[in-house]
């Protein structure tokens, strides 16, 4: 497996298990407080709507010309990485609170309890709530496969990957019967975002006319430069943190 | 539900942050124009993809600062 096949399956992997964690949490909030049946009906919605995304749109990427693919999926690429970047860094700095998945859980499963519980087996409810969650955060993991699948033409291993992963997380959410709150969440967004930013500046700037010294061996140096450039500005904005607000612990929340 | 659709891929890709995705476009065109001549442009890049992530933060930074002050105590 090149360098470039094995970053595929990190990236995929990592991303579709940060997405499935969050998943996971949402089904188990309104499975648990109400009904399992109609919750694992909205989740089979939400992968075959997914699954259908990935087969439709999948060999379509393909066929586009190569360079003209590479430019569209950097683009697209850096502008998602350098989002996942901008939180995870802001969540690392302090100034974001980390995403708490024993939170989430609590809240989801507040909500569901405050919701009527109908009469009919079917629970409209609990259907929709885990449909949306697992569509949402499903959608994230169909644009990483097909980016990255389609520009190296591997949507079939990249595909691999995320299903890896969706597994695993759900295997270990069965086994724990809890949201798994001990993933560390925030290292592996850091992670992810470093290297859809690599793949993104490397692809669009490919596809763009530029060529790498040493082809695809400029991969890993370009993902360690953007990890050490990513970790030295955690420190900036800690600083930053520290010399406006010296004693205080306050951070924003966002979802 | 063609601007819904729209709306709804803007927001995902974009999200709140359009001059990151502007910059991108741009440092996009102005690699383009390098490797059109001569002068070797893999750098242009990741360059602006630190720089345009940085400027990012900063906004964001301030913006959150904000927040915070505004925020009842």
């Amino acid at each position: 497996m090149s360098s470039s096949q094995l970053s595929l399956v990190a990236s995929v992997f990592l991303a579709s298990a940060v997405e499935a964690v969050e998943a996971l949490t949402i089904v188990l909030a309104v499975g648990t407080t109400r009904r399992w049946s109609s919750t694992l009906l909205g989740v089979a919605a939400a992968t075959s709507i997914l699954a259908l995304l990935t087969v439709g749109l999948g060999p379509a990427l393909v066929l586009l010309p190569i360079d003209t693919l590479r430019v569209l999926v950097g683009a697209l690429l850096l502008v998602f990485g350098l989002q996942w970047l901008r939180k995870a860094i802001l969540r690392a700095s302090g100034l974001l609170a980390r995403h708490d998945e024993l939170a989430a859980f609590a809240r989801e499963s507040r909500s569901a309890r405050e919701a009527a519980l109908p009469t009919q087996s079917f629970d409209g409810y609990s259907f929709a709530i885990a449909m949306k969650g697992v569509l949402l955060e499903g959608l994230e993991v169909i644009f990483i496969v097909l980016t990255f699948g389609a520009s190296q033409h591997r949507v079939p291993l990249a595909a691999l990957a995320a299903l890896a992963a969706l597994l695993l997380v759900i295997a270990v959410g069965l086994l724990a019967r809890a949201p798994l709150a001990r993933v560390p969440e925030n290292t592996m967004k850091f992670t992810v975002g470093v290297l859809l930013t690599t793949f993104g500046v490397f692809w669009g700037a490919e596809g763009a006319g530029a060529s790498w010294p040493g082809d695809e061996a400029a991969l890993p140096l370009l993902a360690l430069a953007i990890g050490a450039c990513s970790l030295a500005m955690v420190g900036e904005l800690r600083r930053q943190r520290a010399r406006v607000e010296p004693s205080s612990g306050a951070t924003v929340e966002v979802s | 539900m063609a601007r819904a659709f729209l709306l709804g891929a803007w927001e995902f890709l974009v999200g709140d942050d359009w001059p990151t995705a502007l910059g991108v476009v741009l440092a996009l065109g102005a690699t383009a124009v390098v490797a059109s001549t001569d002068v070797a442009a893999w750098w242009l890049m990741p360059l602006a993809a630190l720089v345009l992530l940085r400027w990012s933060l900063q906004r964001r930074a301030r913006s959150l600062a904000r927040r915070r002050l505004d925020a009842p105590s």
